[in-house]
């Protein structure tokens, strides 16, 4: 069963369509690169999985794009220098999960210059799978939609799975977000070419980008390279979580991929754009990932825009780049205004899954002041998960956590879509989130 | 009305309360739970608190264990010594080592004026923990949001200001604050020790000076002046509880701690009281 | 450059709250939605004032006032915040609908009673407007049926009914005391069942005719206040639906099975009970099937469970209506499948992304 709409664009069911989604404050706003910074913190504990290991110390001299931090193991990424300088340390800062993290502190020393450290490989297409997959573990590829799971493992089904479709996420549902329409608009050879070599790594025969009818120009654009490298361009109707793994695979396969099971089951791999992108430069340029579009973004912001930041540059530098604030902001958000988390401090750095930095006023944000709900049902109704999130919340309010797993609480996965909708400003979320990590917490304790 | 049509209802209904009566004492001592009167006479014993202190899920299933021999009256944390005494010497069976605790919240934010930010959510400390680490500067302080203070079936913690407090005569030990802490700062200490390390932050003490005027910096003082009576994990001293003897007044005076973490439960309450009502005079 | 790095202002980030994602709202809010109820129940109002005359819109801010000042008491008593409390407007939408199904000579104590009953009994004592498995407008009406079963079905005559043109006056209106009349529904009650024979076909046939029918239908008939205009309900039911504030299958199947089971009793015993079109357009139906059933707090959270609702409301009414002691029966079975919401729920829940059922995993799946 396929859900295609009548006018052939294609959709999940359930969700939610965010009205004045925030996208025109940033979507015509050309991608405009970051001039040069003193200092780069480049977050250790950034991607999913353990954190690489530092190789340079205090006083270092780096070339730009110099290895700085090493994989370690298999589900890690390796770190490179976002430019030429000198390690001022291994230091704290504020991490965007509002702990402090480490980080490399690279004091930046004006010239920005570095040879591409790994080979070219321009003939990709003749290339060895196997040669193409160590190229996305050399370059230290992440997700840089939001989940920043290190890309290999992602790209290294295990041999009882069979994979056949790569599906490339474009859909950027999150409001606000502009940056994957923008990376899509201005340099949309670059993505499919990506695409192309993500198929031929997986060695998939059908390869896909997925992207909503609001990006029309996108879709446009992304069309004319599309026969040439033979990639499917997959217009999706505007509908958030649009681009979760499990909806896109649904909205455009037609499988559901099973309750505790990855992408992988389903025989889909999905990948962002904007790794996509990344993938394609280190492969034709043997450039590792040091940079990535930003939406800085916000009803309080002077000029929202999309910047090309080095890793590691901080917020508050993003900030000053778009012109600085109106007003104080009431809230500062890595991330979009739907999946993205809230930050304590403006200092902390730009990791390669910050797809955005989002600065609302008080008055947009949501104010969770719930007097009990109502039974209105329209979380239900939004819950692309097809939970029952307002009786999870209740159940976790009296602390029943069985009550929670017994009605599939493990199978949230956190879009928001039933606190967005609530008219009671449920924290529907959070709750959830609550009885998710206390559900971890006694099945670790039983082991 | 005819007197028969009355009598005779009242014999129909007497009649059926009479059957009815019969059936149920038949089926009572043909369905008989057989119960343990060792249990029974041990429930009536306890407490009824049913605080859950001893490890068993309520009073009842403790008193089965308690017959069982599968645990110790001493288990109790609720009973005094003499309510102990009697129920071993009601079951025959040894009292055990009564090993009284009761609960510490280590920590003195409002003193160190840790900043609380803007948060906005479910006011519980294990949901609000999960949002960005704790809306605290502090990662490893009290929240107070008094999680603690509603599970306490003795209403022995007190949200005082942003910073739970434990009122020491009222707290029976019975570690329910200790479990829901999503932090630990809550720590359960034995009832004879009388002087705790009021912090739970093992960072550098430069970075907990940052945010927090009153967290212990670890300069060891306290080890140097009392080697064995204290422990230092990373930069956070502790005492040790093990211990003989244990810290006193005493000692405390020689040590004479620099950031003023060690107190007692009830000079904790007392510095807790001034600094939060200090506060509202001064506005 | 140098100039408008000055004039930037940047954020200092002492202002930023913390909370758990996500950080938008669609705006909606119980304010909102109980403004939706009240707009959508503005044309019943009218048609009301229309029919009993300007003493139904007394009586329905009487009501109102009633239940807000009802709400009132209980928070400042029970140490609930009386403002937020009153302000979402729940209290207001119970009191008018408590209005709508009162009759426009109701005695001036009983909308005071009816106010305790709907918010004391039927909401607050439950722990407040979410908690509440019965609707409080109908526990509040069931209860002054019951208690005060005269003043509840003492109806006078609509606007058409007092002038001599109006064709089927003598069957509602008895003898020269024109100031109290008999609804349509009551008659059809009163009037002997002819189970089968020469009288079977031509029993109800004096309630049947389409004069009767159409002024039915506009509301020119007695009857409670708001009960009585299709057309004024059916628009209440379309600003509800374009509101998304109710689930539209619950009004159709509800007046649906009502209609089929009518139908079908009519069909094989025409003397038992009037026609589908009779038993649609009288009594408190639409009003019911519109506004009560679709209460958000008081019918089932998933699309399935409102049918299993609307259904079981349609077969009570129509038990009710047909074999039961009182005339009308929405009010009692909206009630009765109430109680039963929490059992629907449990078994109407939805299967969650990615349970594929077992037949269809066998293929695929290890």
């Amino acid at each position: 069963m396929i859900n295609k709409s009548s006018r052939g664009v294609m959709t999940f069911s359930g969700g939610i369509h965010p009205v004045g989604d925030g996208k025109r404050l940033s979507s015509a706003a050309a991608v405009r690169r970051a001039p040069l910074l003193e200092r780069y913190f480049v977050l250790l504990a950034e991607n999913a999985g353990k954190p690489p290991v530092p190789v340079v110390k205090k006083g270092d001299k780096v070339a730009k794009y110099q290895l700085i931090a090493a994989a370690d193991g298999f589900v890690s990424a390796n770190l490179h220098a976002p430019t030429s300088g000198e390690v001022g340390g291994i230091v704290e800062v504020p991490g965007p999960m509002g702990v402090p993290s480490m980080a490399v502190e690279i004091i930046s020393d004006g010239e920005d210059r570095g040879d591409a450290p790994l080979a070219p490989i321009p003939d990709w297409r003749g290339a060895d799978p196997e040669v193409l997959k160590t190229r996305v573990r050399e370059a230290g590829l992440v997700g840089m939609g939001g989940a920043s799971f290190p890309t290999h493992v992602k790209l290294s089904p295990p041999p009882d799975k069979t994979v056949d479709t790569l599906i490339l996420n474009g859909a950027e549902c999150e409001p606000y977000l502009t940056a994957d329409h923008r990376l899509m608009l201005e340099t949309p050879e670059r993505v499919v070419r990506g695409a192309a070599i993500l198929a031929k790594i997986l060695r998939v025969k059908r390869a896909c980008i997925g992207v909503e009818t609001n990006k029309a120009d996108a879709i446009a654009a992304l069309k004319m390279f599309g026969a040439e490298y033979g990639v499917e361009v997959i217009t999706l109707r505007v509908r958030y979580p649009q681009g979760s793994e499990k909806q896109l695979i649904n909205a455009i396969t037609g499988r559901q991929v099973r309750s505790g099971g990855l992408p992988m089951d389903a025989g889909c791999v999905v990948q962002n754009v904007g790794t996509a992108a990344a993938l394609a430069d280190a492969v034709t340029e043997g450039i590792p990932l040091v940079e990535r579009i930003t939406t800085v973004t916000g009803e309080v912001v002077v000029s929202p825009g999309n910047f090309l930041l080095k890793i590691g540059t901080p917020a508050i530098e993003a900030v000053k780049l778009a012109g600085g604030v109106k007003s104080e902001p009431g809230k500062l958000i890595f991330g979009g205004p739907m999946m993205g988390f809230a930050q304590k401090s403006f200092r902390v750095p730009v990791a390669k899954n910050t797809s955005g930095i989002l600065l609302l006023p008080a008055r947009v944000a949501v104010n969770y002041a719930s007097t009990g709900c109502i039974r209105c049902g329209r979380c239900v109704q939004g819950c692309p998960m097809h939970l029952m999130p307002c009786l999870l919340s209740t159940a976790v309010e009296a602390d029943r956590f069985d009550l929670a797993a017994q009605n599939h609480v493990m199978d949230c996965m956190e879009c928001g879509s039933c606190a967005y909708v609530c008219p009671d400003h449920r924290p529907l979320v959070q709750n959830i989130r609550r009885a998710k990590a206390e559900l971890r917490r006694q099945a670790a304790a039983k082991k | 009305m005819d007197i028969t049509v009355l009598l005779i209802a009242a014999g129909v209904m007497c009649l059926l309360g009479a059957v009815l009566g019969v059936v149920i004492g038949v089926f009572v001592r043909l369905f008989k739970v057989a119960g343990n009167p060792l249990a029974d006479l041990a429930l009536e014993l306890l407490s009824g608190a049913n605080c859950g202190g001893c490890g068993y899920a309520g009073c009842a299933d403790f008193a089965r264990a308690l017959a069982a021999g599968r645990a110790q009256p001493s288990g109790c944390p609720v009973s005094s010594v003499e309510q102990i005494a009697a129920i071993s010497k009601a079951l025959g069976v040894d009292a055990g080592a009564v090993e009284r605790r009761y609960a510490v919240v280590a920590c003195r934010s409002e003193i160190g004026e840790v900043r609380h930010m803007n948060y906005n959510g479910v006011q519980d400390c294990a949901a609000a923990n999960l949002v960005a680490g704790g809306p605290q500067d502090c990662r490893y302080g009290c929240l107070g949001l008094g999680t603690c203070a509603r599970r306490c079936p003795f209403g022995a913690i007190e949200i005082i200001g942003q910073v739970a407090v434990v009122h020491r005569e009222l707290c029976v030990g019975c570690g329910k604050c200790a479990v829901a802490c999503p932090r630990g700062v809550i720590r359960m200490v034995p009832a004879d020790a009388k002087y705790h390390v009021y912090c739970n932050s093992p960072e550098k003490g430069v970075l907990k000076r940052q945010f927090c005027k009153a967290g212990c910096i670890g300069c060891r003082k306290c080890e140097r002046v009392n080697p064995g009576m204290f422990r230092i994990d990373g930069f956070l001293s502790r005492v040790d509880y093990a211990s003989e003897p244990l810290p006193d007044a005493e000692t405390i005076d020689r040590i004479g701690c620099p950031v003023g973490c060690l107190m007692t439960p009830e000079t904790r309450l007392e510095a807790a009281r001034v600094k939060v009502e200090g506060k509202r005079d001064d506005q | 450059m140098e100039n408008r790095n000055e004039a930037m202002r940047l954020p200092t980030g002492e202002h930023l709250v913390l909370s758990s994602s996500p950080h938008l709202s669609s705006g909606a809010s119980l304010r909102k939605i109980m403004g939706g109820v009240l707009l959508a129940l503005v044309p019943a109002i009218c048609a009301a004032v229309w029919f009993f005359h300007w003493r139904a819109l007394g009586v329905i801010l009487y009501t109102a006032a009633c239940c807000v000042a009802a709400e009132a008491i209980w928070c400042r008593f029970a140490g609930k915040p009386v403002f937020k409390t009153v302000s979402d407007g729940s209290a207001a939408v119970t009191g008018v609908l408590l209005a709508l199904c009162l009759p426009a000579a109701i005695p001036l104590y009983v909308p005071p009673i009816g106010a305790i009953l709907a918010i004391w009994l039927g909401k607050q004592v439950y722990g407040g407007l979410g908690n509440n498995p019965f609707n409080p407008a109908l526990v509040a009406r069931v209860g002054l049926l019951i208690a005060l079963p005269a003043a509840m079905t003492t109806w006078t005559p609509s606007r058409g009914m007092t002038e001599p043109s109006y064709p089927e006056r003598q069957m509602f209106v008895s003898g020269a005391d024109a100031m109290t009349c008999a609804t349509p529904l009551g008659v059809a009650g009163t009037t002997p069942k002819v189970l089968s024979g020469e009288g079977s076909r031509t029993n109800f046939a004096g309630l049947e005719s389409p004069s009767l029918l159409w002024r039915c239908f506009l509301g020119d008939r007695a009857g409670c206040l708001g009960e009585t205009s299709v057309p004024a309900l059916i628009l209440g039911f379309l600003i509800l639906v374009a509101l998304n504030l109710i689930n539209w299958r619950v009004p159709v199947l509800f007046i649906g099975t009502v209609a089929l089971i009518s139908a079908a009793v009519h069909w094989f015993w025409p003397g038992v009970t009037p026609g589908v079109t009779f038993h649609v357009l009288n009594g408190g139906l639409f009003l019911g099937a519109v506004f009560m059933a679709t209460d958000m707090v008081t019918s089932p959270i998933t699309g399935l469970g409102c049918v299993v609702f609307a259904i079981g409301c349609g077969i009570v009414t129509s038990v009710i209506r047909i074999w039961g002691n009182y005339p009308e029966g929405v009010s009692f079975a909206i009630l009765f499948m109430n109680a039963l919401v929490p059992l629907i729920d449990r078994f109407c829940g939805i299967r969650p992304f990615g349970y594929v059922p077992e037949r269809v995993r066998k293929g695929g799946d290890k």
